[in-house]
């Protein structure tokens, strides 16, 4: 019993030590997680490669990276092709499966409609001094957003690596995207 | 207080449409020395939102005035730090 008390202010003085090495530990731990914080990032997957699909990622990417976030673009399926440096120039739009197209259907199924919307859509990117997918991906490269090319889409789709434009990452796959998504603030799925 | 302020710089993207005033703002205001003032002339009337909402979001710049001027949209983005 004697030997009780003295233990017990012992214990209490290691817990009140402890408690201490606690806080400062919580501390270290909660100013890591406020630096983490001030540093905002963005992940996006890209996985269409139509002319008006291939325009969200982008302009979201490059308006991001002008508010400071770390961002990310995970190309897969046809979402490669906005990185491939000669076809991104080229993007189609479909002139069927979309209701809200001044044609019907079957006559978008026709043979060259798609060329036929495609150019009207570039006819308006161009008389309205909208930004080219070229120049957008140009320029949110330059202000360092990381694209990256999915690689098993790559061999899927039989993509030339030399082909995408210089800063393109790839050998990334499916796990390099959920840790990014993760691990950011805005997840978006195009 | 007054509002005066002296321009450092003048940044024209008129005729330019979202997000490029945007961007374009951002890459400006990067070169302006601290303490500096970023004129941007913009025609796109989204720019009025959009620039506020990017220097709210954005460390380091302060929105001092935005100006509509018939077609004309004039932003004044301080650099802070």
């Amino acid at each position: 019993m004697s030997t009780d008390t003295p233990s017990a202010g012992d214990d209490e003085s290691m817990t009140e030590a402890q408690l201490q090495a606690r806080i400062e530990e919580l501390e270290e731990s909660v100013a890591e997680l406020e630096a983490d914080d001030d540093q905002k990032k963005m992940s996006i997957i890209a996985t269409k490669g139509t002319l008006d699909m291939a325009y969200p990622p982008l302009i979201l990417a490059s308006t991001a990276a002008a508010f400071g976030y770390d961002v990310t673009v995970f190309h897969t399926f046809w979402g490669l092709e906005i990185l491939h440096e000669e076809r991104s120039k080229n993007l189609k739009l479909s002139s069927v499966g979309n209701p809200n197209m001044p044609v019907p259907n079957v006559v978008g199924a026709i043979p060259g409609m798609d060329r036929v919307t495609t150019k009207m859509m570039e006819k308006r990117i161009d008389d309205n001094d909208t930004a080219t997918i070229q120049e957008l991906l140009e320029t949110s490269l330059d202000m360092g957003v990381e694209f990256q090319a999915c690689q098993m889409t790559i061999e899927l789709m039989d993509y030339d690596e030399a082909e995408f434009y210089d800063g393109v990452t790839t050998g990334v796959g499916a796990a390099t995207a959920l840790e990014d998504m993760a691990d950011a603030d805005i997840q978006l799925l195009v | 207080m007054s509002e005066a302020f002296d321009i450092t710089e003048t940044l024209d993207v008129k005729g330019e449409s979202c997000p490029m005033p945007v961007v374009k703002t951002k890459n400006a205001i990067d070169d302006v020395p601290e303490g500096g003032v970023l004129e941007m002339l913009s025609t796109d009337s989204g720019s009025m939102s959009d620039i506020n909402g990017w220097a709210q979001g954005t460390d380091g710049v302060e929105l001092l005035k935005q100006v509509e001027d018939g077609d004309l949209y004039k932003h004044y983005i301080e650099k802070t730090d």
